[in-house]
């Protein structure tokens, strides 16, 4: 009983580290029509800037600042952000289609340097050294976690909370104008550009926190945490659960991730030894299967985008 | 009296199915006749041609060429039909030279060499240059070009929309005077215009439309003196909505 | 660096053929197809079973030609491949970009095909298993061809080359000499004028998928010829793919030919002073660079 708890407790704070990305993803690419290909690049600057800037002292790498964590989270969420600063001046004012191939390929990029680059980032072996916080303090492995899902989950909340009154805001209005006709948009005078900067910088910083937190739920980032099938799988969450709607987001993130983790379990339980090595490939081709399936039957996800009402009609002028 | 070739009833027709830029137009076109459809800016005059040749879906209404029924055939079906559309604009192919441009419309027919040989003996500039890119062109000699494309496999019927756009004076007379001239050599032209005077004077019947109606049709002698073609164009006769 | 040089030429030559496909389809039909580098895997594969299928049928078919390690039977199942994965690429768009791009966006097709693209590479891994493999066992030793400097090259490289080249030539000819290949660029410059003209497009956009699998198939074994056959060979390939598609202008099949050479070039080149496991960054430097530069590339139109 209590390992499924803990399983439990486990899949859940996974979930929900997710939902975080997807949130971000949902406000660059359902909020504001931004095709973010290379999603895994901001949500490894995340993790990799949290546990640099949060781990302890290591020989061979930079880093180890041993920084308070809530600060070194903080810092990894503004390493995602620069990252996006820098790649949305150079990309954002480009047709969807390159967008995608430039994003694309930051991620590629990102994980090619944060492969070889050990001096910045420990290489094909990843970041240690980090040690979660407060661990010394609690004893108990079990309530530890429950206490590391507490803390996920409230911060699933905010974010939530947070990118809701950024829909109904005047600058969600503005980011659903752009989206839907940028020409009228400009022809009121809003500028397009430094509104989409904002948003992709503001979900990229999203994104990194997500990332900041899976790095320190494992205490250890390496690039096998930052490969394209990352972005694929964040893709896939937010597309079967709805682009444009937050609930939608987390709803799809605990229903692709409970699928993978299922298929995965079951492959392990019932399917023969020869079979297992390729658990993964088989969950690749469900994915992949359950993407392509949604985009023909129900592309705008299970739950569609709801029409945002701002501000209510019956308001007396005076 | 010669027979009607194309019979189009109350067609409507728009680009988006709730927004109709026709309603209920008619329009009836006897053999080797050169009929004219006018009117003010919106009238529909380029999206009846369009609806004719399959480019703009129609709603209702029904289309027919010598009995057949063509009403919303594929564009690329016009040819079947021994129909040949004429575009207001980018009616060439750019990239492909002059006779590249005639060899892909006849690429179908056997006859192909000769076609090409007769549309260069009427149109010499077109063999002067039949080497060179169709976007090297001036705007006269691309409606020539425009014009034996649709020439090319002797089609029954032509749909002109606005032949003389943006051509002078001269070469725009040149191109009206070619319509005509191809009516008394047996071909059925259904032409659109804004330049009203000079293309009035060489066609045989006209149709007047205004926000997607039919508002007078006449034979084009008996229209040029009248002024109803004006008080139409400035709107101030209208046919009442039906 | 004469071997870069070199080396760069003959990669390219592969680059340039799926690069050719990807940017008529992404011209025509306007989206990132990042399915288009896997249909080099199918292709690879298919010519590995082929192979299997004939050498297995007439043995004398696997003697090896001469110096290559090219035998007439993989050259049977090249032919092969190249049909099956031409069928593979117009049933993909048929059954799956088709239907997204009429019930959603343009943006749809582009996640469909990052979907698709996952599908292929895994299925392919469970056919036939994640491991390398080849289409021949022998070993083909380099040719010195100098010493001074040092240029190494396998007879095989070059035969890719030719047969690369012998291709884009055979295109050429269409484009340039055949109503057939009229029609296509007349759809490539105007799709409403060339239906007028009486060109029907679905059937020009299903021969353009053939095509490009085609190509692509040729790509893929001639990767396979002087690499390895592995499920990852799209995965490898889809950002130098890109990269020259956006180098040349998308749209434009010479540009894209002359891209496929330049991203070869540069990303060998790069290796002489950039350590080797980051050359899988240098095409997508090359794309950043381009699109901040000259977004349409060498030979595209200007966006309008």
């Amino acid at each position: 009983m209590m390992g499924l708890v803990s399983y439990l407790v486990f899949f859940t704070t996974i979930a929900s580290i997710l939902a975080i990305a997807v949130l971000g993803l949902n406000l660059q690419w359902g909020n504001t029509g931004l095709f973010n290909g290379g999603v895994v690049a901001f949500f490894g600057a995340g993790a990799y800037g949290t546990l640099l800037l949060g781990g302890t002292p290591q020989a061979d790498h930079i880093g180890g600042f041993d920084l308070f964590y809530p600060l070194a989270l903080i810092g990894g969420a503004a390493a995602a952000g620069i990252l996006a600063w820098v790649v949305g001046r150079l990309t954002l004012h480009l047709r969807h289609d390159y967008l995608a191939i430039a994003t694309f390929g930051v991620a590629v990029t990102f994980e090619n340097v944060m492969r070889n680059a050990q001096g910045l980032s420990g290489g094909a072996k990843g970041l240690r050294g980090f040690n979660r916080p407060l661990e010394a303090w609690v004893n108990d492995g079990f309530i530890y976690n429950v206490l590391f899902l507490t803390v996920v989950v409230a911060l699933l909340i905010c974010t939530y909370w947070f990118l809701e009154r950024l829909i109904c805001s005047p600058y969600g209005r503005q980011l659903r104008a752009i989206r839907e006709d940028e020409i009228a948009a400009r022809s009121l005078g809003k500028n397009p550009g430094a509104i989409r900067l904002t948003a992709f910088i503001t979900g990229s910083c999203i994104l990194g926190l997500a990332g900041g937190l899976y790095a320190t739920f494992y205490a250890f980032v390496s690039p096998q945490d930052v490969l394209p099938t990352l972005t694929f799988q964040l893709w896939a969450m937010l597309i079967v659960g709805g682009a444009g709607n937050n609930r939608g987001a987390i709803f799809g993130t605990f229903l692709i991730w409970g699928t993978w983790t299922i298929s995965g379990w079951s492959l392990a339980r019932f399917a023969p030894v020869e079979v297992q090595l390729y658990t993964g490939t088989m969950q690749f081709i469900l994915i992949g299967l359950v993407i392509v399936g949604m985009l023909l039957w129900r592309p705008q996800g299970l739950l569609p985008e709801r029409l945002v009402v701002s501000q209510s009609g019956t308001k007396k002028l005076n | 009296m010669a027979e009607t070739l194309l019979h189009a009833t109350n067609i409507v027709a728009g680009y988006v199915k709730d927004l109709p830029i026709l309603k209920k137009v008619s329009i009836n076109v006897k053999k080797a006749s050169l009929t004219l459809i006018i009117g003010p800016n919106g009238a529909g005059k380029s999206t009846f041609i369009k609806a004719i040749a399959g480019v703009v879906p129609v709603t209702s209404g029904k289309i027919t060429l010598k009995g057949q029924d063509i009403t919303g055939i594929r564009p690329d079906q016009m040819s079947q039909h021994s129909i040949a559309y004429v575009p207001q604009s980018d009616n060439i192919f750019r990239a492909l030279t002059i006779r590249q441009n005639l060899e892909l419309v006849l690429r179908k027919n056997r006859t192909a060499i000769d076609r090409i040989d007769t549309l260069f003996m009427r149109f010499p500039i077109l063999k002067t240059k039949q080497t060179e890119k169709a976007g090297t062109l001036s705007g006269g000699q691309r409606q020539i070009l425009a014009v034996s494309m649709a020439l090319a496999a002797e089609p029954m019927l032509i749909l002109m929309d606005e032949p003389s756009a943006g051509l002078s004076p001269k070469a725009a007379q040149e191109v009206l005077q070619l319509a005509r001239d191809l009516t008394t050599e047996g071909v059925t032209i259904l032409l659109v215009e804004q330049n009203v005077n000079q293309a009035m004077r060489l066609s045989d019947h006209c149709y007047i439309l205004a926000e997607g109606q039919n508002q007078h049709d006449a034979d084009a002698a008996v229209l040029l003196n009248d002024p109803i073609v004006g008080e139409i164009y400035l709107g101030g006769k209208r046919m009442r909505a039906e | 660096m004469i071997q870069s040089l070199t080396d760069g030429i003959l990669v390219g030559a592969i680059v340039s053929l799926g690069a050719i496909g990807l940017t008529m389809v992404m011209h025509m039909l306007r989206f990132a197809n990042f399915s288009h580098a896997e249909l080099l895997s199918i292709g690879a594969y298919s010519a590995l079973v082929f192979d299997a299928l004939f050498s297995g049928i007439l043995p004398s078919l696997a003697n090896n030609i001469g110096p290559l390690s090219m035998t007439w039977a993989l050259i049977l199942s090249m032919l092969c491949a190249m049909g099956v994965t031409g069928l593979s690429a117009v049933l993909i768009n048929e059954f799956v970009f088709k239907r997204i791009r009429e019930k959603g966006s343009e943006l749809s097709m582009v996640f469909a095909s990052f979907g698709v693209a996952m599908i292929i590479r895994n299925v392919l891994g469970l056919i036939f298993g994640l491991k390398s493999q080849l289409y021949s066992n022998d070993i083909v030793f380099a040719v010195l061809v100098s010493s001074e400097p040092q240029l190494l090259i396998k007879p095989d490289q070059v035969f890719v080359l030719l047969a690369a080249l012998l291709i884009m030539l055979v295109l050429h000819f269409v484009l340039s000499h055949t109503t057939f290949g009229y029609a296509l660029r007349a759809v490539a410059e105007n799709p409403p004028l060339a239906e007028v003209s009486g060109i029907r497009l679905s059937r020009v956009i299903a021969l353009v998928w053939i095509i490009s699998g085609l190509l692509a198939a040729a790509a893929g074994v001639f990767y396979g010829l002087n690499n390895h056959i592995n499920p990852v060979i799209g995965r490898d390939l889809v950002l130098p793919i890109f990269a020259a598609t956006i180098v040349g202008g998308i749209g434009s099949v010479y540009g894209a030919v002359l891209g496929g050479f330049i991203v070869g070039i540069a990303a060998n080149m790069a290796l002489l002073v950039l350590p080797s496991g980051y050359s899988p960054a240098v095409p997508f430097i090359i794309i950043l660079v381009l699109l901040l530069v000259r977004p349409h590339g060498l030979f595209g139109e200007a966006e309008t």
